[in-house]
């Protein structure tokens, strides 16, 4: 692992706050059921559009559904679909890049032009494409958004894999009687680790956004059920008599957005001293 | 030269079939049929039957495929299910009301976000540089469409300084245009700068570390000639590829800010076009914006 962790060996200030926004975000998702006061999709309509008070802290909705409890379940739903993305998205780019960075030829030129085609897709429009086919629903939007993403770890990878094959250590494990897939997987994969993680980072905060962006445009996840996207979308109407409705759910995206963006920043500079500015 | 230009030109074409082949594939494994959705519900058989042929859906895939893309070949994407106008003209239409607030945007951008860059980078850890760093962070992390419903609310509603409808009003030309897409262009002139604010000052850094600049600097040179005619060509080089790429995003992720304010923009078209299943729109589209 020493491997991994040359570089400055500091995190930084920056860092250390983006690592505890991040982990507060994720810890309120993962214990969201304890924390939430009240049932998230409960009605309550002689609350309805009430401002905070004590019993509704952060105040009601527009069908007087809690905020607090919402914006709680909304954080699982965008630490879910985030990780869940991101995990489709290491997969497919791993896995593919790997294998064009090491087979080269035939193999490498045709997923190179299946990947130029997935790069002349936007991201929101391949999204946009997969959820007019399959609807609306958390799990398609996963799909999407992995499959946007996995271009740009299938090019991370591949041009790591291609800089490490020709060290002398890959080739001292090829003499040795290895085969090629466990001298990938030993001596050239844990090489390629450290841009992986840094790129992984980034792509977390970017599903965020992403998700929430087509959550507003209503081609995310479906209300009722809340997330951070949906409940903008749905407060819009009431944006002058109840612009808390507004103002809450973006605060806690911009929150998660700027812990992640400092964290993979800082470690960026960690990991990797020749992408640091 | 030529046959360079003529191979990479040779390499797109497999791409874009491929683009091609992938739109036409996802709309054709939607679920419902076009006909069916273009009728509604209380139709016959026989009259579904009788659309699909009319629209070509009667013939095999592959048949259908190839009609598309001669069709596409002569500019012809067909006409919209819901209200039947022709695709090509309508994104152009949709095109002449985004462009502007795109255009206006980046370019006010690119003109605050360089002259920053280069400044910030001139006077690395002075008050300024640190606050302009602190703001290109802040910036990119803050959710385009809920900036847009900030801006809205401040501007629109609490100030009154702009009209809230957006382009409903603006038909008399002049001001009051202007005035309607002021809020979407500052809700993506905000973003823009911090975009190109990340990728400007580290570019500047470097350039000024550069031997000729301090050669520059030793021939006599006044530092605002040295900033003007030799560091600020090199460090907004690269940016104007990130600018292509912005203008390039953005005509796709404009349309959360056009649906902020509602506008009838080219961003919304295909969005839309999901909610009413109008798929010939869809499909024009995503292959015009895949495209470009």
């Amino acid at each position: 692992m020493s491997a991994i962790f040359r570089g400055s060996g500091r995190i930084g200030l920056a860092g250390w706050i983006g690592g505890a926004l991040a982990f507060a975000v994720i810890a309120v998702a993962a214990f969201g059921p304890w924390l939430a006061p009240y049932d998230p999709m409960a009605l309550d309509l002689r609350a309805r559009l009430s401002a905070p008070y004590l019993d509704h802290l952060l105040g009601t909705g527009e069908f007087g559904r809690d905020i607090l409890s919402r914006l709680i379940f909304g954080a699982r739903v965008s630490i879910f679909v985030a990780l869940s993305t991101v995990a489709v998205a290491l997969v497919i780019g791993v896995g593919f890049g790997v294998l064009t960075g090491f087979v080269r030829a035939w193999t490498d030129r045709i997923i190179g032009i299946f990947n130029d085609a997935l790069l002349a897709f936007p991201g929101l429009l391949l999204a946009l494409g997969v959820m007019a086919v399959a609807g609306a629903s958390a799990g398609a939007m996963v799909l999407a958004l992995g499959l946007a993403f996995a271009s740009a770890v299938l090019r991370v990878t591949r041009s790591a894999v291609l800089s490490q094959r020709a060290r002398e250590f890959v080739e001292a494990s090829r003499v040795m009687g290895n085969s090629e897939a466990l001298t990938m997987w030993r001596h050239v994969l844990p090489n390629a680790l450290a841009p992986l993680i840094v790129l992984a980072t980034s792509m977390f905060g970017w599903v965020i956004l992403a998700e929430s962006a087509l959550s507003f445009l209503g081609l995310g996840v479906p209300p009722p059920a809340p997330s951070w996207g949906n409940m903008l979308a749905a407060a819009r109407p009431y944006i002058q008599d109840a612009p808390w409705l507004i103002v809450l759910p973006g605060l806690c995206i911009q929150a998660t957005l700027l812990g992640v963006n400092l964290l993979g920043d800082a470690l960026r500079d960690l990991l990797d001293p020749r992408m640091r500015t | 030269m030529i046959r360079f230009v003529g191979l990479r030109l040779l390499m797109a074409v497999p791409t874009l079939v491929l683009v091609t082949l992938a739109v036409f594939v996802m709309m054709r494994l939607v679920p419902s049929d076009p006909a069916s959705v273009m009728l509604g519900e209380q139709v016959t058989g026989e009259m579904v039957a009788r659309v699909r042929q009319s629209m070509g859906l009667d013939q095999p895939l592959p048949r259908q495929y190839l009609l598309w893309i001669g069709d596409l070949l002569q500019g012809d994407l067909g006409r919209s299910i819901s209200n039947n106008q022709p695709v090509l003209p309508t994104i152009l239409d949709r095109f002449r009301i985004s462009a502007p607030i795109v255009i206006v945007a980046v370019t006010l951008a690119a003109l605050i976000a360089v002259p920053l860059g280069l400044l910030t980078a001139w006077r690395q850890g002075s008050a300024c540089d640190v606050s302009t760093v602190a703001t290109s962070t802040l910036l990119p992390s803050l959710p385009s469409f809920w900036l847009g419903l900030m801006i809205l609310l401040v501007f629109g509603l609490k100030l009154g300084w702009f009209p809230v409808l957006g382009m409903v009003g603006a038909i008399g030309g002049g001001w009051a245009v202007l005035s309607a897409i002021a809020m979407p262009v500052l809700t993506l002139l905000l973003i823009e700068i911090g975009a190109i604010l990340q990728m400007t000052r580290p570019s500047a850094v470097e350039v000024l570390r550069q031997d000729y600049i301090t050669h520059a600097r030793a021939k006599g040179l006044s530092e605002a000639v040295v900033l003007r005619r030799h560091a600020f060509p090199d460090a907004f080089a690269p940016t104007w590829t990130l600018i292509d790429l912005i203008l390039g995003a953005l005509l796709g992720g404009i349309a959360v800010v056009e649906t902020v304010f509602t506008i009838p923009g080219l961003g919304r078209l295909p969005v839309q076009a999901i909610f009413e299943r109008d798929y010939p729109v869809v499909q024009g589209c995503i292959l015009l914006i895949a495209l470009t």
